[in-house]
């Protein structure tokens, strides 16, 4: 490869570097302020291309037109954050810790079907810009001029949010309360009208930074989450709410991208690889090796910490008579349900997805709730149990019940090792090493033909003879998910998961009194991993087969919308939480065409009304304040 | 032998001496107070002593044994118990949890799965609460107390290893006058009764001339003088960077 | 199709059968269910005119009389994407809806799930869309039969032409998940035989869905191919052909691509459109068989739109399933795998048979050049090529198909 190729692909990174650095800045802009992990960050990037694309085939004939189109386009999405802000995020800022993120998830699903129902389902690709259709003749190669805008437009608007975070009262109050979110409240300024406008300027970049790929890519429904993705991990990379630092981290990312494409196809120790692959998982091999050299990001600081508006959570209690006979009573309802279930022969199938469900959910609830570890990757361990149960039974030719017994093993394992990084972090900063785990293992099972099947994974699990028939695969499930739950719910209320808590709570006086929260930590990830692998095995045998969707983020996305739409705060809460979205989402997805944003209203309107999670809220109800 | 012995302590960040040379000694029986203007060193000195902080130089020796360069949690074990400047405790349990788990530990049992932890250590922990007079607001979740009980509770906390040594930063501040008075007449009841030594930081003279039996003062990270309260008063350097600066 | 109480009447039929007093009812009248799988949600750009296409077959076949009778009942379900929740919807659409067969998929991983659901639970499946060669090969079953030209058959149908162009240096472009890797690797296998001389010097796989069309487009140039051959499709199609042309790529070299020329993937290039690429696809504009005209002018006139090759699937999954019930008479599921292999049924691509020996239907494609006109992509020069001239042998086969 010549230094010349090397050069103009080094122009090609920093074309792209541009983008990313739109869509995260303000993603970080909105996290540093308001401490909402923005889902819907990546929709309104999607919005800004589709409205850009109305706006353009309109009025964008001209540059004027053109140029007007682009802010235009962001300027409305930007009120379409400010909606979302006002009438939805500010009603829940006193719900626990991560509670909005339920909120900006049901977002993400009413944009996409919204974009579906407005644009139709057709990629709709935009008119090349007015006056930078062409291209110029950089060491002998074609580079397209519209690209050499777009690498000074990244600077320029990093230029101008400089100026408006050093120069205006506005920019001074944002990086007040990114240092210290409570101290602005007590400068006397309005809170809300702050955030209002910090989110309204982060959709505005979003929309931005989407309405100007148009005349590179098409508008497309699917590239919210792609957005997303991209946007948390130059957003950490750089360091959560360090504007520079989502500049350097774009650079960087872009970079090595556009080398990865450069090298392509090379051999290596005699073996034929092509680079363009890596560049699948690679931000996140990126990101993992960034947290783990530099806990906060490249540019970021130890975080002040997030203090939480909401309500403590009241003492965990062992389970008193009453709450004792309402676990019988379904207990012994679900042991009974194969007797009616011959008559609704389904109902017996979605109680296995929901069992499964439950188990994913509660382990996850056992590291984030009392465990005070965020993870954003749980999928991780599930998918490690369902690959590792498939694989015993492929390759090695185990028998399906040696298989499921090894299941929690390899998920453990994957925890022991992910865990001793993860541990180290706090915040959002672990849950994003979680995640870029969990990519990283993703990526492996995606890209190991051989091995893991690929993208089509793994067919052919079946369960063994005598539990082929659906109400014996029930019963296992019951049984195996029950003794989970109990057992999780048990060592939270023994000596170690008070330690679990107490590290949570005040690491600090946990350490004063003995207690080696680095460990006890760890201990607890990797228990709640062999758990999650355990729902990881259930789940491949009752489907058949088991395919990289199993470990991607979606599915980490289900579980943390599981356990917050439950109750975060309650033993119960990702029981009923995991129940209830599984439920839910089977009901709407036959019921409705647009089933994506009826899911979405119906959390919405759940979000609204049970600020403490389903199962907290409930409780809420029932229990007398102890004070 | 003394039951803490500081030899020679230091400690810079980014340049700036905070701790240089200390040298001090704590007795069983007394409460030492460690005395100087804000930014004088003494949280430094403190979070060195309970291992929070690795010293750049110096030693620190308890009962005769090394414990320089610990991690708080192995200062711990070897019997020195510590209060926090701002209060830290476990908001998600109820008071007398906070003293069971450190009973837990204490105990070596916190490594147990499948115990029920609330079941265990109720009576020595009821007994603690009895002590420092929070026996009637054991069950109330520790998220609801009033600053001054957190303080109280803390204390409890930090007795649950049966600390020869009791390091306590900044005890009695946020705290009403009656109050401040109240625990430190528990402090000194402690000392007392269990003959164990304390080390305490603090603000308010008065605090200080009512219970201290010895003081040091820092100034600017070096130990500027040592002895009976009335001595220290009258040391006219005393006097001109602390007591003075004080009006 | 006439049904009045849809969603009622699962509830009302569960109702009817926990009680008992189905059996004797079910007589001549009783319809034929279909359970019918699919990503609508996941995939639109190509679902929405599939499952129109698919809704236009069955209101012939119903005004038509039904098969023997008998009216068809399609009951569909989303799978969300994901081959668990297909699994689910797919047990649910048997143990609940007790529908007679299965039929759907699009994505190869549920296609892959649903085929192996089918044989373990013994339930005939029609994989319509799914591409993967492992359907009817390496995980192929004797419940499962395909309907659309495998990745296989589409890439060996372009490889006559391609090595026609005596281009020795040749470039790849795919997505990097299973069907672009096997899409390159038949090319490649079947050009290397047909051209020997050939050299492969680029390879480049972007994320599906996420290519940085830039720094490939450049990668790609930088090889300096004679030619390349594309997997691309969709949002990642567009993005690199404007790329590549406002770069210069095509210049001067040959592109051979997958798929290309349907409906679906050229229609969003506009005028974007490159100029003579050796593409697979479907011509609607051109095709003036009678089979094709007659579907169309339904289709146009039904929904006042043009189809696109996912219409055509949909109808045509439709059109084979009521031939092949017709000739099983029966929605017992070995008597209908008798009847379905071997069968041979009217498509709007003219005849199409379900091969015996893998129960692949041999359904072929459009081959020709892209050509621009009127500022849109269409295909000129193009020929149907019969399926059933791009299979391995026989012996092949056999030899990747496990017996059952």
């Amino acid at each position: 490869m010549s230094p010349d190729a090397f050069a103009v692909q080094f122009l090609n990174g920093l074309a792209s570097a541009s983008t990313l650095f739109l869509i995260a800045v303000g993603l970080s802009l909105i996290f540093g302020v308001t401490r909402i992990v923005n889902f819907a960050h990546g929709s309104f990037y999607m919005l800004g291309i589709f409205v850009a694309y109305s706006l353009v085939t309109r009025i964008g004939d001209s540059p004027f037109g053109f140029w007007v189109s682009m802010l235009l386009a962001a300027l409305v999405v930007a009120i379409v954050g400010l909606l979302v802000e006002l009438v939805l995020l500010r009603r829940i800022y006193q719900a626990p810790e991560l509670f909005q993120l339920l909120a900006t998830f049901a977002v993400v699903l009413i944009v996409r079907d919204a974009t579906l129902a407005i644009w139709g389902p057709e990629d709709l690709l935009g008119p090349r810009a007015p006056g930078l259709k062409g291209s110029v003749d950089i060491l002998g190669r074609q580079f397209p001029t519209y690209d050499l805008v777009l690498i000074c437009i990244g600077p320029a608007v990093l230029a101008a949010l400089w100026f408006v975070l050093t120069r205006t009262r506005f920019g001074v109050l944002i990086r007040a309360a990114t240092q210290d979110r409570d101290m602005v409240g007590a400068l006397g300024v309005n809170q809300a009208w702050l955030f209002s406008g910090v989110f309204a300027l982060g959709a505005f970049l979003a929309a931005l930074g989407g309405a100007l790929q148009l005349p590179r890519e098409p508008a497309n429904l699917g590239i919210d989450l792609v957005a997303i993705g991209e946007a948390f991990v130059v957003v950490v990379v750089g360091g959560m709410g360090s504007i520079p630092g989502a500049f350097l981290a774009a650079f960087i990312i872009a970079e090595i991208k556009a080398m990865c494409f450069a090298i392509g196809q090379t051999t290596l120790f005699g073996v034929s690889f092509s680079f363009s692959k890596l560049t699948l998982v690679v931000e996140f091999l990126v990101m993992a090796a960034v947290l783990i050299w530099r806990p906060w990001g490249l540019m970021g600081r130890p975080g002040a910490a997030t203090r939480n508006a909401a309500e403590i959570e009241v003492p965990l209690k062992p389970a008193d008579a009453r709450t004792r006979k309402l676990g019988w009573v379904v207990l012994i309802a679900l042991v009974l349900l194969p007797l009616v279930g011959t008559a609704f022969p389904y109902t017996i199938v979605l109680s296995i997805d929901i069992l499964v469900a439950v188990l994913f959910a509660t382990s996850l609830h056992f590291i984030m709730g009392p465990g005070g570890m965020h993870s954003f990757g749980h999928a991780a361990y599930f998918g490690l149990g369902a690959y590792g149960a498939g694989l015993l039974v492929k390759q090695l030719g185990w028998p399906m019940e040696g298989a499921l017994a090894a299941a929690p093993v390899a998920a453990a394992v994957g925890a022991l090792i992910f865990g001793w990084f993860c541990v180290r972090l706090s915040g959002v900063y672990l849950a994003m090493l979680t995640l870029a785990f969990a990519q990283i293992v993703w990526s492996i099972a995606f890209q190991w033909d051989e091995l893991t099947g690929g993208s089509n994974g793994i067919v052919g699990l079946w369960p063994a003879e005598w539990l082929s028939e659906k109400w014996a695969y029930y019963y296992l499930t019951l049984t195996l998910t029950v003794a989970g739950v109990l057992l999780l719910w048990r060592v939270l209320l023994a000596p170690f998961g008070y330690a679990l808590r107490a590290g949570r709570d005040s690491p600090l006086r946990a350490d004063a009194i003995g207690i080696d929260v680095f460990h006890t930590q760890w201990m607890g990830f990797v228990l709640a991993g062999a758990v999650c692998g355990v729902a990881g095995g259930l789940f491949a045998f009752s489907k058949g087969s088991i395919a990289p969707e199993a470990i991607s983020v979606g599915r980490s996305i289900d579980g943390l919308v599981m356990v917050l739409l439950g109750g975060i705060q309650t033993l119960s809460g990702p029981v009923v939480g995991a129940a209830l979205f599984t439920w839910l989402q089977d009901l709407i997805a036959r019921e409705f065409q647009y089933w994506r944003a009826a899911l979405g209203f119906t959390i919405l309107v759940l979000v609204l009304a049970f600020p403490l999670g389903v199962a907290g809220s409930i409780k809420r109800l029932f229990v007398k304040e102890v004070a | 032998m003394s039951l803490l012995e500081v030899r020679g302590l230091s400690k810079a960040f980014g340049g700036v001496r905070a701790v240089a040379n200390v040298t001090f000694e704590v007795n069983a029986g007394e409460l030492l107070a460690l005395i100087g203007p804000n930014g004088a060193g003494k949280s430094t000195c403190f979070n060195m002593l309970n291992g929070q902080l690795t010293p750049d130089a110096g030693a620190i020796a308890f009962e005769g044994q090394s414990i320089t360069g610990m991690k708080p949690r192995q200062v711990w074990r070897r019997g020195v118990g510590r209060t926090f400047q701002i209060t830290a405790t476990f908001s998600s349990m109820t008071v007398r949890e906070n003293v069971q788990v450190a009973l837990l530990s204490h105990h070596g049992r916190l490594k147990s799965l499948f115990t029920r932890a609330c079941d265990q250590f109720v009576d020595e922990a009821n007994a603690l609460l009895e002590r420092v007079g929070m026996r009637p607001q054991a069950e109330r979740p520790c998220s609801v107390l009033a600053y001054g009980d957190l303080k109280r509770l803390e204390l409890a906390v930090a007795l649950a290893n049966k600390p020869r040594l009791l390091l306590m930063d900044e005890p009695t501040a946020g705290m009403a006058p009656k109050e401040r008075i109240a625990l430190m007449a528990l402090a000194a009841d402690i000392v007392r009764t269990d003959n164990i030594g304390v080390l305490f930081t603090e603000h308010d003279m008065d605090v200080v001339f009512a219970h201290a039996s010895r003081m040091i003062v820092l100034n600017r990270g070096e130990l500027i003088a040592a002895g009976a309260p009335a001595a220290v008063r009258a040391d006219p350097e005393v006097q001109r960077i602390y007591l003075g600066s004080r009006h | 199709m006439i049904k009045p109480f849809p969603a009622l009447f699962p509830a009302v039929c569960a109702l009817a059968l926990s009680i008992g007093l189905i059996g004797s009812a079910a007589g001549q009248a009783k319809p034929i269910r279909i359970g019918e799988i699919n990503s609508y949600k996941a995939q639109p750009a190509f679902l929405d005119p599939y499952k129109k296409g698919m809704d236009l077959a069955v209101e012939e076949v119903n005004a038509a009389g039904g098969i023997n009778g008998r009216k068809i009942e399609m009951v569909i379900r989303d799978d969300g994407g994901n081959p668990g929740d297909a699994v689910r919807v797919a047990e649910e659409l048997v143990s609940r809806e007790k529908v007679d067969l299965l039929a759907g998929g699009f994505l190869s991983h549920i296609g892959l799930a649903l085929t192996d659901f089918s044989k373990q639970k013994k339930v005939f499946f029609m994989a319509s869309e799914p591409l993967t060669d492992k359907i009817v090969w390496q995980n192929g079953n004797k419940y499962t039969f395909r309907l659309r030209a495998s990745t296989y058959m589409q890439a060996a149908m372009l490889v006559p032409e391609a090595a026609k162009m005596k281009k020795k240096r040749w470039a790849m472009v795919y997505p990097n998940y299973e069907y672009g890797q096997s899409a390159v690797a038949t090319f490649k296998e079947q050009l290397k035989k047909a051209q020997p001389d050939v050299e492969f010097v680029g390879e480049q796989a972007p994320p599906l869905g996420r290519i940085d069309a830039g720094p490939v487009v450049q990668a790609l140039a930088d090889s300096k191919p004679d030619a390349i051959f594309n997997v691309l499709f969709g949002a990642d199609l567009a993005r690199f052909v404007r790329e590549g042309n406002t770069r210069g790529l095509f210049k001067g070299r040959e592109v051979v691509s997958l798929l290309t020329g349907e409906p679906e993937y050229i229609d969003p290039l506009k005028d974007e459109t490159p100029e003579g690429w050796l593409v697979t696809g479907y011509p609607w504009y051109g095709i003036d068989t009678p089979e094709h005209k007659s579907f169309f002018i339904a289709y146009h006139k039904k929904y006042s739109d043009y189809p696109r090759l996912g219409s055509v699937v949909g109808y045509t999954t439709i059109k084979a399933l009521a031939a092949g019930l017709k000739k099983a008479n029966s929605t017992d599921t070995e008597k209908m795998i008798t009847a379905f292999r071997g069968l041979a049924f009217e498509s709007p691509f003219g005849k199409v048979t379900f091969r015996a020996q893998d129960h692949q239907s041999t359904m072929g494609a459009y081959v020709g050049r892209t050509t621009l006109r009127g500022g849109k992509g269409e295909m000129k020069d193009y020929k149907y090529y019969d399926g059933a001239k791009y299979f391995p042998s026989d012996d092949e086969v056999r030899k990747m198909r496990p017996a059952n």
